[in-house]
């Protein structure tokens, strides 16, 4: 269980989180939605560490983050990046496979590269992209080769940043889809932050809607059209006008 | 009031800069102290090695042969205005060796090297591949700064004797098919002239100005603003502030290696 505990963050005089207050049942999957530029991104990272909170508390099963084993903590996730975050000087399968080659959980290369072929054949890859470099990839492969990466040394918790931003309606629902499979499959925990509403439908247990620095409402996905608050309304119907000012 | 104004200016000015000077120095001890912990990437530090050392030998050589070539004919020129023409070996050796092969092979290094660290790790930056492996459990620090600082601390030293020898030998060239010296005596001179601090001096100087330019590359890099832009900032700051501190580190290893 992933729990934030008015967790605030600001960046010189733009106070990005305001008191976030949330909780991740383990297992379940959550999905934060929100309008571009109201923290999403920073509060996943504020989970990972890559972004210290300056007030608040952040619990992951019982452990503070901030006093936890970075090492130990970070095995426990994955992550897949908004624009992919591969590296551009591995190959694909050392993408893939890069944890199993390195630290605590390193394997023999070959066995590695097994490892890193299966992922990609789970994410709809076929095992000639392995030896290609990223650069050599589409969008659509890209986010599945991260996807495979953040699935590769199956994780308990995998966080999802923006992963159909920049796919066309089709490969958006490809990884939709993929990313509801493999949490299910893999029973972990998983947040996402989208502003993307056929992600939210396809990937969310749970929905919480994050406005002005703190999470406006948070409920059960089959709650979400019909719960009456007028900002996640505006923003599921997508309007100009209501609470939400258009223009930020 | 308006008179404090440029006193106020001068006074933040230097606070700024001590400021900058301070981070660098704290970016120079966390890399020294991750440098002494492990794990250890070696195969990332091989690949620097190529990358920073092997891979910089054309430009240094080039930059070595012609810069004994020009430097030749000058000693060549001055010497001749009192029938001095026979020290042409001996300065451009003592030349090459103690100065103009570490301070010039530091300076091409930091342009080729400085510039495509901070722009590789710029990048990595700002498209959160460096956040990626943090989730990955590899340590930026260790992972990136560590190999290529201590390939590039190893790589130039080395790439500066090799510039010393071709520097030397752009010399004998010009000295021997143009100035008309004699080859014997020309190679004699620099082998009797030369002594093994000139050369080992001029190798510590390599080492030094190869932790510069590494440490500037990737601190940059690391500290790279968003986008293109903030990419090219941090690339064109990086081969700025290498090449100034290379320039003045010289001058103070040449005070502590040569003054009485």
């Amino acid at each position: 269980m992933i729990t934030l505990h008015q967790v605030h963050k600001a960046f010189g005089d733009n106070h990005v989180l305001r008191g976030v207050d949330l909780t991740i049942p383990k297992g379940e999957s959550m999905v934060i939605i929100g309008g571009s530029g109201t923290g999403k991104s920073v509060m996943l990272k504020s989970v990972l560490g890559l972004v210290t909170p300056d007030a608040g508390q952040i619990i992951v099963d019982g452990q503070d983050v901030t006093a936890v084993e970075r090492d130990a903590f970070l095995a426990r996730f994955g992550m897949l990046f908004q624009g992919g975050a591969l590296f551009d000087s591995l190959t694909v399968w050392q993408n893939v496979a890069f944890r199993l080659l390195r630290g605590s959980l390193k394997k023999p290369a070959e066995e590695a590269r097994a490892i890193a072929i299966e992922k990609l054949r789970r994410v709809g890859l076929k095992e000639n992209v392995a030896d290609r470099f990223p650069a050599e990839l589409s969008g659509g492969m890209q986010k599945r080769v991260g996807l495979a990466r953040a699935i590769a040394a199956e994780p308990e918790i995998i966080f999802f940043d923006e992963p159909t931003t920049g796919l066309d309606p089709i490969m958006a629902g490809v990884i939709n889809d993929l990313i509801r499979e493999i949490v299910v499959e893999m029973g972990a925990t998983a947040m996402t932050i989208t502003h993307d509403m056929s992600s939210v439908r396809a990937i969310a247990d749970d929905v919480a809607m994050l406005h002005d620095g703190v999470i406006q409402w948070t409920g059960d996905v089959e709650q979400m059209d019909t719960c009456g608050d007028p900002y996640v309304e505006q923003f599921i119907n997508g309007r100009a006008e209501g609470p939400i000012e258009a223009v930020r | 009031m308006i008179l404090l104004r440029p006193i106020a200016a001068l006074g933040s000015a230097v606070l700024a800069m001590l400021a900058a000077v301070g981070r660098v120095a704290l970016f120079a001890a966390q890399t020294i102290s991750h440098l002494l912990r492990p794990p250890f990437y070696f195969k990332e530090f091989g690949q620097a090695l190529i990358t920073i050392g092997y891979f910089s030998l054309p430009v240094v050589g080039l930059t070595a042969i012609f810069t004994g070539a020009a430097l030749a004919l000058q000693i060549y020129e001055g010497g001749s205005r009192f029938n001095a023409e026979s020290v042409v070996p001996s300065i451009v050796a003592i030349g090459m060796v103690r100065e103009l092969g570490p301070v010039l092979g530091g300076l091409m290094v930091a342009a080729r090297v400085a510039s495509s660290i901070a722009a590789e790790i710029g990048t990595m930056k700002v498209t959160e591949q460096i956040d990626a492996l943090v989730t990955l459990s590899t340590h930026p620090m260790k992972y990136l700064t560590v190999p290529r600082v201590l390939a590039a601390t190893l790589a130039v030293p080395v790439l500066v004797g090799v510039g010393d020898a071709i520097g030397i030998m752009g010399g004998y060239l010009v000295g021997v098919n143009r100035l008309g010296l004699n080859s014997a005596a020309y190679l004699s001179n620099t082998v009797d002239f030369l002594e093994f601090w000139d050369v080992a001096s001029g190798l510590i100087k390599g080492a030094v100005f190869g932790f510069i330019v590494a440490l500037m590359g990737c601190y940059y890099g690391m500290n790279s603003g968003r986008g293109a832009q903030g990419v090219g900032r941090a690339t064109k700051a990086a081969v700025v502030a290498a090449s100034v501190m290379i320039l003045a580190s010289n001058y103070l290893l040449t005070e502590l290696f040569f003054s009485a």
